[in-house]
């Protein structure tokens, strides 16, 4: 069973790249742990409780406390494949999905979405309650006032799990105080070309912010493309911590366009890995994910150059999103083997490159 | 914790540790110290799998049981079980009330992970506040509006007076 229905436009507004310096930052995102007093959490939770924690979020739907529009996404009643794309999405962690393939998701676990689309939670995760809001751009204290709204409404007809001393309480402590997490998606290829990378990540470290690749811990940085958050949670406000995230990665983007500046006066090499990326996207016939990124990396350093007209940010962004391997089949509307995604892929590339070749200032991709 | 300055074991690697792998066999210990992609490559893929902070994490817990100082707590949380032990293996606590059955201990690793105990940030209003509640949170609304008064951050000031103004009433009567 697929239910497109479900799916729609959700988690998709950053793909715009209307937020600021949205050619280096992909998406702020910015997240809330948040937990119901007097209920176990995920790991020691039995069935009634997970049960209880759903009805208590079900039964603010459709009220005051909640932004209009509101809808809960029972994640046993969806199918894998719309779980999937949620996935991909972002829109749920892997212990949402479900682990393991085909294995269904922990009972009780649901996606709370407002029709406003820039913030949603996660019911029955790690902690209760994941409040989350994703925007384009470097737009960390609009993302925290957005879930800091939705923060209040559920806060004021839910008892949450809060401590005088030690603030919001969370399953694991390294969440405990605000319970916020805020993360940008960068893409620092100047910064790795130049190899100065290794540098800016340890200064990351040194002022309390983490990094890692694009799928996680563990992962490596394919296609340049880094996340950066806070590492504590507890001892200093909601703003200090966002400001501070914000002026750090604002530092971050400065030492990149700089960078940028050195490779622009160095000589032909950077505007080769350029065109050759753009020219491999734009006629390749097939195209792992991993090999995408990559090429994505160079294409979209050659725009935020000046160095290449076309596509646009946002499209680069779309087919981040939509190449991946729920995405094409959904597309498909079928499953895709290996070998088949990577044609299926190829070829959306090549339509979104070939449209907005030919008619650069059209939205073709709606 | 890895040692920050300690180099991968692997002949030629010359990459940093991040991995402190002890092995036990027939009773004999053996210590290693890899980086991420020769631990991989041996097959080490338990990493925690969200944000480096969990690592750092969990390494946090282990150092605790080093320091003969770190609280110790027998009792098992009355509301959902877990010991302090099993929080350890896990690093996750069992239910909201763990952190108070579990409060010495817990509060010295908090001190060690966020380098601070005491939650300075938003004042959470229960559905069912009380006269305490109230004040608390009205002065930390009020801190929030000076500070987004100072930033110019009208939007978000206007918000703000929302908040208070819903509280006033209840810290008058």
């Amino acid at each position: 069973m697929r239910d497109p229905g479900a799916v729609r436009d959700l988690g998709l507004g950053w793909l715009d790249a209307s937020g600021p310096h949205a050619d280096i930052v992909l998406s702020t995102r910015v997240r809330l742990a948040r937990n119901l007093r007097g209920h176990r959490y995920l790991a020691r939770a039995g069935a009634a409780d997970r049960q209880a924690v759903y009805n208590r979020i079900e039964g603010i739907v459709g009220t005051p406390a909640l932004p209009g529009g509101a809808e809960l996404l029972r994640m046993e009643e969806l199918d894998v494949h719309t779980r999937r794309i949620f996935l991909e999405r972002r829109l749920i962690s892997r212990d949402l999905f479900g682990r393991g393939d085909g294995k269904a998701p922990h009972l009780g676990s649901a996606l709370l979405v407002c029709s406003a689309d820039a913030v949603s939670v996660m019911v029955n995760e790690e902690d209760h309650l994941r409040l989350q809001s994703l925007m384009s751009g470097l737009s960390a204290m609009e993302a925290w006032s957005l879930v800091d709204r939705l923060d209040e409404g559920i806060g004021r007809d839910l008892l949450l799990a809060y401590h005088h001393e030690f603030g919001f309480l969370t399953a694991c402590p390294t969440n405990a105080g605000t319970g916020l997490r805020a993360s940008a998606l960068v893409h620092l290829p100047a910064l790795v070309l130049t190899r100065e990378i290794s540098r800016v990540l340890e200064g990351l470290d040194k002022v309390g912010l983490t990094h890692r690749g694009l799928d996680g811990e563990g992962s490596d940085f394919v296609g340049n493309f880094f996340q950066i958050s806070n590492q504590t949670t507890l001892g200093k406000s909601e703003e200090d911590l966002v400001e501070h995230f914000g002026r750090t990665v604002s530092a971050v983007i400065d030492k990149e366009r700089r960078a940028r500046e050195v490779l622009r006066g160095a000589g032909p090499r950077t505007e080769d890995l350029i065109w050759r990326a753009y020219g491999l996207l734009r006629h390749a016939r097939l195209l792992a994910y991993r090999d995408l990124m990559e090429l994505l990396s160079g294409v979209r350093l050659g725009v935020s150059l000046g160095l290449l007209q076309s596509p646009r940010v946002s499209s680069l962004n779309r087919i981040m999103v939509f190449s991946q391997a729920g995405h094409l089949a959904e597309a498909a509307g079928r499953d895709l083997p290996g070998p088949e995604r990577q044609t299926h892929r190829a070829e959306y590339v090549r339509k979104v490159f070939e449209s907005e070749r030919t008619s650069p200032t059209t939205d073709t991709e709606s | 914790m890895s040692e920050p300055d300690r180099i991968c074991d692997r002949p030629n690697c010359g990459n940093a540790a991040c991995v402190h792998l002890t092995q036990v066999v027939d009773n004999k210990t053996s210590t290693q110290y890899l980086c991420k992609a020769c631990a991989q490559a041996k097959g080490i893929s338990a990493l925690p799998a969200e944000g480096s902070e969990v690592v750092d994490f969990m390494a946090q817990l282990a150092e605790g049981d080093a320091e003969e100082d770190t609280p110790r707590v027998a009792e098992p949380c009355a509301r959902c079980g877990l010991t302090f032990e099993g929080f350890r293996e896990t690093g996750r606590l069992g239910c909201p009330h763990c952190y108070t059955s579990f409060e010495p201990g817990l509060r010295r690793l908090l001190g060690r992970i966020h380098g601070a105990t005491r939650h300075v940030g938003k004042v959470y209003l229960p559905p069912d506040p009380d006269a305490a509640h109230a004040d608390r949170r009205l002065d930390d609304l009020r801190r929030r509006l000076r500070r987004a008064v100072d930033s110019e951050d009208f939007e978000r000031a206007a918000v703000l007076r929302d908040r208070i103004s819903e509280i006033e009433p209840v810290e008058s009567s």
